[in-house]
């Protein structure tokens, strides 16, 4: 069991990275990005085909990332420059990065058994087996972290926020929109497809379906993480997010090990996400009721 | 200063909505000019605001500001140029950040942003004295979110924020509508404070006469896309609302038709 949740913590962090760069287009631009299904495939196929050929698995992971900042790049274009609408942007990249995916890696799935990834060639080097995997990821986490937090606070980073909060007033404060929001999805696909790459590494193999999903499990990680961390600080919820990710994992762990099969997870984390954003009507309501009851009139 | 040379704009040309606003407007302001703008419903202020600030484009005519021609300069462009407040409160500020953090993005209006801190220390002192002499409270709430303020300390927010780097040309759009008649004036009070002390160049439109008349070293009316009224100085000095409406009638021909004007 321990070793079940320790696993579980492990892969919630590495996830974690996926659901910051959901973070950022969700949360501080205000943008439903679904890029992120594609695009943390394709930071996956990327990976994988990378160190298939040779390439060191840091390297692979680097070139990983910046694969999610076109695909971030393509949305925002899409959504800044040709005036598409910014969901339907994103599904045109996601669609359109299924079949990029499919060319990458020349076939659905690709194996890395018997391959060096960044986790084993830790544990070759004598890293205790079972804890490389969370050591790597709190060590890429702590980095991307700083980094958001670092960015974030920037001229750059506060008109990027300004941007997903107020688009107007910003404008009028000269900063052309277009560049602030294809700033921010490239940055947050790039999160996502360094996510993917460091997955596909880990679970030892990529592929194509592995980013199905993956946006609806960066909402929850995100908002599990705003339940537990309420009105805080930036930094603390960034931690938050982390966190969310991880306790989304170790629920999925534990219902997994309560017999659901794994194909079952996708309904179980949609009735998950669509609960929790259902909870601050909830709890208007219960508000409300027990205000109606306290002055007497139910 | 402003140049405004024969500006027209029609919107939904061509189709059964077609709607002409401005019809060559031309309209100069002079470094330092205080323009109050009235007129009734449809008359073409905002466009004309709009159109200044680049948040419209114009069909025809051109726009000059400090002889630089900025007729085609999209909006995020002119904005070194212009400070602008707008009739919703929630417009001009981003309400899910400090109060400091709006006040630092505006003191970079129309400056490249790059990757040194969007804040720094030194700022904050200075917004808390400015902060101080808005004499609303908010000097010890730099932190607070903006969301959480009123719609009176929103708005007189914008106004500090707009004028934080003087702009050559302030733009104010019926900016006191949204609010009670209490903070209204009270905001209003903030405004005339700050052209002042800057002496800014500034056009305001509203929809009260008697703020029309009071407030401004000049006030140009408008209706039906053309200004039909330029009364500066002394004349303006000793304008009624009872001339005003007078003059109206003269020369457009009709009744006001704006019953926010005569109710106010």
């Amino acid at each position: 069991m321990f070793w079940i949740i320790q696993s579980a913590i492990s892969q919630g962090i590495l996830w974690g990275i996926m659901a910051l760069g959901v973070y950022i287009t969700f949360r501080v631009l205000n943008f439903a990005d679904l890029t992120v299904d594609g695009s943390f495939a394709l930071g996956g196929a990327l990976s994988a085909v990378l160190i298939r050929s040779g390439v060191h698995p840091l390297l692979a992971v680097l070139i990983a990332m910046i694969g999610g900042l076109a695909a971030g790049f393509c949305t925002g274009f899409l959504n800044t420059k040709l005036r598409i609408p910014g969901l339907l942007a994103s599904i045109l990249t996601q669609i359109a990065l299924y079949s990029i995916n499919l060319r990458i890696m020349g076939s659905p799935n690709l194996s890395l058994l018997r391959i060096d990834t960044l986790f084993t060639s830790l544990a070759d080097i004598g890293f205790p087996e079972r804890w490389v995997t969370m050591a790597l990821a709190l060590v890429f986490t702590a980095a991307v972290i700083a980094l958001m937090y670092w960015f974030f606070g920037t001229e750059i980073g506060s008109a990027i926020r300004a941007t997903g909060n107020n688009p107007m007033m910003i404008r009028a404060l000269g900063v052309h929109t277009d560049t602030t929001t294809i700033l921010g999805l490239v940055f947050g696909n790039g999160l996502v497809a360094l996510s993917g790459g460091l997955i596909a590494q880990q679970q030892g193999y990529g592929d194509i379906g592995m980013g199905t999903g993956a946006i609806v499990i960066g909402l929850a990680a995100i908002i599990i993480g705003e339940v537990l961390f309420p009105q805080t600080n930036f930094m603390l919820r960034l931690t938050g997010v982390i966190v969310g990710a991880v306790v989304y994992r170790i629920v999925i762990a534990l219902v997994l090990k309560m017999g659901l099969r794994s194909t079952d997870m996708k309904l179980f984390t949609a009735i998950l996400v669509a609960l929790a954003l259902y909870l601050p009507t909830l709890r208007g309501h219960a508000r409300q009721f027990s205000l109606r009851r306290r002055n007497g009139h139910a | 200063m402003l140049d405004i040379k024969g500006v027209s704009k029609t919107f939904y040309p061509g189709t059964p909505n077609e709607n002409p606003v401005l019809h060559s407007v031309d309209l100069h302001l002079n470094d330092g000019d205080f323009v109050t703008v009235i007129g009734g419903n449809g008359a073409g202020k905002s466009t004309l605001l709009n159109i200044i600030s680049g948040a419209v484009l114009p069909d025809n005519g051109q726009v000059l500001i400090d002889s630089d021609d900025v007729t085609w300069l999209p909006e995020y462009r002119r904005a070194r140029y212009l400070g602008r407040v707008f009739q919703d409160p929630m417009q001009g500020t981003a309400g899910d950040m400090g109060i400091d953090e709006n006040l630092a993005l505006a003191a970079r209006r129309g400056q490249r942003r790059g990757l040194s801190w969007g804040i720094v220390r030194t700022e904050r002192d200075q917004y808390k004295t400015l902060l101080q002499d808005l004499n609303l409270g908010l000097e010890g709430r730099l932190s607070t979110k903006v969301k959480l303020l009123s719609g009176g300390q929103r708005q007189a927010l914008t106004l500090l924020m707009a004028t934080l780097k003087q702009p050559r040309i302030l733009l104010l759009d019926e900016h006191t509508a949204a609010l009670d008649p209490k903070t209204g004036a009270r905001v209003l009070d903030v405004t005339q404070a700050l052209i002042e002390k800057y002496r800014l160049t500034t056009l305001m439109i509203t929809h009260n006469m008697r703020e029309a008349i009071r407030y401004g070293n000049r006030m140009i009316m408008m209706h039906e896309g053309r200004i039909i009224l330029d009364i500066e100085g002394d004349d303006k000095q000793k304008l009624t609302v009872e001339d005003l409406l007078h003059q109206f009638e003269r020369v457009s021909g009709t009744e006001l038709d704006n019953d926010r004007m005569l109710l106010s």
